[in-house]
């Protein structure tokens, strides 16, 4: 099964690679990593995508949680969360046709076109991962040149939140 | 810089603990020695050559020179294993961090309290390839509990206090400090600090109220009960509690290879090791138990054979300071997280308040399966041949030493025959690389333990291929007057490697003979130790009597024995503990 694992980190040089370690050290997969400062500076949020079976998904958040520069972390697949994942993504856009095809389809997936050159369009969307694979899908025609996902983030819905 | 105190020639200011301004190098040594540290293991370097220069112009601590970085981090290691205060360890960059790293790893899987401290290049060198540069932090990160590059001289102190702290609570382990050269050459304040609070870092001491009395129900409900201990008996110093807990239930208790010592091994209810090389009626007693107690140990693939078979009839309770150790190899009924003596001693109390009273109908039952198992006699040996058999200079040294000695060992056949025969009846007496299985350990580490027990005799029961991956440090021996026994039992081969070839690839012995060994008893006089060698069984007594009379010199002692002998009981590697090959 597909988890979310959000976690709370001191904001240390290192940290990030503590858990790319674990993960790669104990045979666990990686679907997607994502990491940023939080308001408070002295913190990172870290989400990470990744699959197993319940003992592995308890073994992953234990071993998580034994790494000292872990704070706090929650699964987030245990209860109702959002989740969203940014998209930039380069088309090549050669004739008006191609143009206006594109230009629809962003307004279909509420996405933006953020730059724009005689022959491509680059264009912004955020939304789930499915979203995201949807909109590749439906590009179909127009030849990609270069997509750069962002990886999930995620918050857990309601008043419930992950801090200190 | 008329207001830097150096601590060797200003004591006072040195105990009462002022703010002073001192260099990284000395904050360092000074630091260690306000931190009760007795002994640092290292050898110098470039990148801790401030560090060396400190150590000599202060007198708190003792620094033993080893041979090789490796041994360095052994002795640290025994010293910790036999005392439970951090072994400390001062290596430099590059080779000398290196050469640490087999010992950080063997410390990281037993879970020894250890702080490393490794040299590294000058910040501004940092990612350059300088000359004697490894990513330390790298390359020690999964075989660490933790570690830190310090960047900042005004850092250091509370660092090193940090790594203390991690290094000693909640599991133990190995805590790696990096430290630049020019760290060592800077000024700052040092004031020692005494407190100590981390936000991410608040280890679990006490057991779940609720959780101990579901255990103790279930204890109390048990016909067959059954406790397998290990390390974590000995590592939280709950071996009083933990025999307090098998007399109360009378039940048959059984240890691990890390655990020997945690439950006497001479009473009654001691039924031996468990596992691979587990006795007879360990391992059987496991497969029938109905409620099992394991207590700091962590179901090692050497413990449980074939997980599908182990324990099939019984509710597990564990307890464990890890909660990454409770269902990571078998699923358990009752996890319980907590320092192991906290939790035992709160089962006791339960157990008595609840007027706990073993019922003896059942118990006696079980008692009575378990001596017949017993009456195998599963570790029985020959005598009668015209070789040396090992187990029996194990039951020599056994009886010379009164049971009475630190034992280490290196790994192989010599480790299990030392497990299965000396019969530990204390704790921390018995040191051995039992996670990472470390061929060399045992030399070294005896030097730590000798080191922080002078007057105990000490006794290294080795192999001749385990005793060579260390033998350089025979010269560190001297030079500190270490009168370490070291026992060899030498039967001229890789003995585990070859008993594996010989069941399991047809007798095709491949590459675990050694020939070319080198005299031993030359060897040990060339370093200026006394070398002893037998070769006979009606010699080996007066030998090892002989040995351990010269209570003020290292012997080196060459045990010729029988080179086809096996570990037995064993079982294969894919069986249940139940199916085991016995001799």
């Amino acid at each position: 099964m597909r988890h979310i694992i959000s976690i709370l980190m001191e904001n240390e040089a290192g940290a990030l690679s503590r858990v790319a370690g674990l993960f790669s050290a104990r045979g666990y997969n990686i679907e997607s990593l994502t990491v940023a400062p939080t308001e408070d500076i002295t913190l990172s949020r870290m989400t990470l995508v990744t699959r197993g079976s319940d003992e592995i998904i308890e073994q992953i958040t234990k071993q998580l949680n034994k790494l000292i520069d872990v704070v706090k972390l929650v699964d987030l697949a245990e209860g109702p969360h959002i989740e969203r994942e940014m998209m930039l993504i380069k088309v090549k856009t050669p004739g008006a046709g191609a143009r206006e095809e594109v230009t629809r389809l962003v307004e279909i997936f509420r996405g933006n076109i953020i730059d724009v050159t005689p022959t491509t369009y680059t264009i912004e969307l955020t939304g789930h991962a499915d979203k995201l694979d949807a909109f590749i899908v439906a590009l179909d025609k127009a030849p990609i040149l270069e997509t750069v996902r962002s990886g999930v983030s995620a918050i857990s819905r309601g008043t419930k939140s992950l801090h200190i | 810089m008329a207001f830097r105190v150096f601590p060797a020639n200003d004591g006072a200011i040195e105990k009462e603990s002022l703010d002073v301004k001192l260099t990284g190098a000395e904050i360092l040594t000074r630091f260690l020695a306000d931190e009760g540290v007795e002994y640092v293991f290292g050898y110098p370097g470039g990148a801790v050559l401030h560090i060396y220069d400190a150590l000599h112009r202060q007198d708190r601590l003792k620094h033993i020179l080893v041979r090789h970085e490796q041994a360095a981090t052994h002795a640290a290691d025994g010293y910790a294993r036999s005392t439970g205060k951090p072994g400390v360890v001062l290596v430099t960059s590059g080779p000398g961090a290196t050469n640490a790293i087999t010992g950080i790893a063997t410390a990281y899987m037993d879970s020894i309290p250890m702080v490393v401290i490794t040299g590294q290049v000058p910040t501004n060198l940092i990612g350059n390839d300088a000359f004697q540069e490894v990513d330390s932090v790298g390359i020690t990160r999964p075989c660490a509990k933790h570690n830190f590059l310090v960047k900042d001289v005004n850092d250091l102190a509370m660092v090193l206090k940090k790594a203390f702290y991690i290094a000693t609570t909640g599991r133990p382990g190995p805590v790696v400090v990096d430290i630049p050269k020019d760290v060592t050459a800077e000024i700052a304040e040092y004031k020692y600090p005494r407190q100590i609070e981390m936000r991410s870092y608040n280890p679990v001491v006490k057991g779940h109220p609720g959780q101990i009395k579901r255990a103790v129900k279930m204890m109390a409900g048990a016909r067959r009960p059954m406790i397998y201990s290990g390390g974590g008996v000995i590592l939280d110093d709950a071996s009083k509690a933990l025999t307090e807990l098998g007399h109360l239930l009378n039940c048959p208790v059984t240890n691990t290879t890390m655990g020997l010592g945690g439950f006497p091994a001479s009473d009654r209810q001691f039924v031996g090791l468990l596992g691979m090389h587990g006795t007879y009626e360990a391992n059987m007693a496991i497969s029938n138990c109905d409620v099992m107690i394991a207590i700091g140990a962590r179901f090692d693939d050497r413990v449980t054979g074939n997980i599908e078979k182990f324990a099939p009839r019984a509710k597990i309770i564990h307890v464990d300071i890890d909660p990454a150790s409770i269902s990571k190899n078998v699923k358990v009924d009752v996890p319980i997280v907590g320092g192991v003596n906290n939790v035992v001693k709160a089962m006791l109390k339960q157990l008595k308040a609840d007027g706990f009273k073993p019922n003896e109908e059942t118990l006696g039952k079980w008692w009575e399966q378990i001596e017949k198992w017993r009456a195998k006699d599963c570790l029985k040996y020959s005598t009668d041949g015209e070789r040396i058999k090992p187990q029996h200079a194990v039951d020599l040294v056994h009886r010379i030493t009164k049971g009475d000695a630190f034992v280490t060992s290196d790994v192989g056949q010599h480790q299990m025959w030392a497990a299965q025969y000396y019969g530990f009846d204390k704790p921390r007496r018995w040191i051995n690389s039992g996670g990472l299985g470390t061929m060399g350990f045992g030399l070294p580490a005896a030097m730590g333990v000798q080191l922080a027990h002078p007057k105990a005799q000490v006794a290294c029961i080795t192999g001749e291929g385990s005793i060579q991956m260390n033998i350089q440090e025979l010269s560190t021996c001297l030079q500190h007057c270490l009168p370490i026994k070291i026992v060899c039992l030498n039967n001229g081969y890789l003995g585990m490697v070859r008993q594996w070839q010989e069941f399991f690839y047809d007798k095709r012995y491949s590459h675990s003979y050694m020939d070319s060994l080198p005299d031993f008893v030359k060897l040990a006089e060339a370093y200026g130790h006394v070398g002893i060698q037998v070769d006979k069984p009606a010699d080996v007594e007066g030998a090892i009597k002989e040995t351990f009379k010269l209570k003020d010199r290292l012997v080196f002692l060459n045990i010729l024995t029988d080179p086809e002998e096996n570990v037995y009981p064993m079982v294969p590697a894919g069986a249940g503990l139940d199916e085991m090959i016995l001799i």
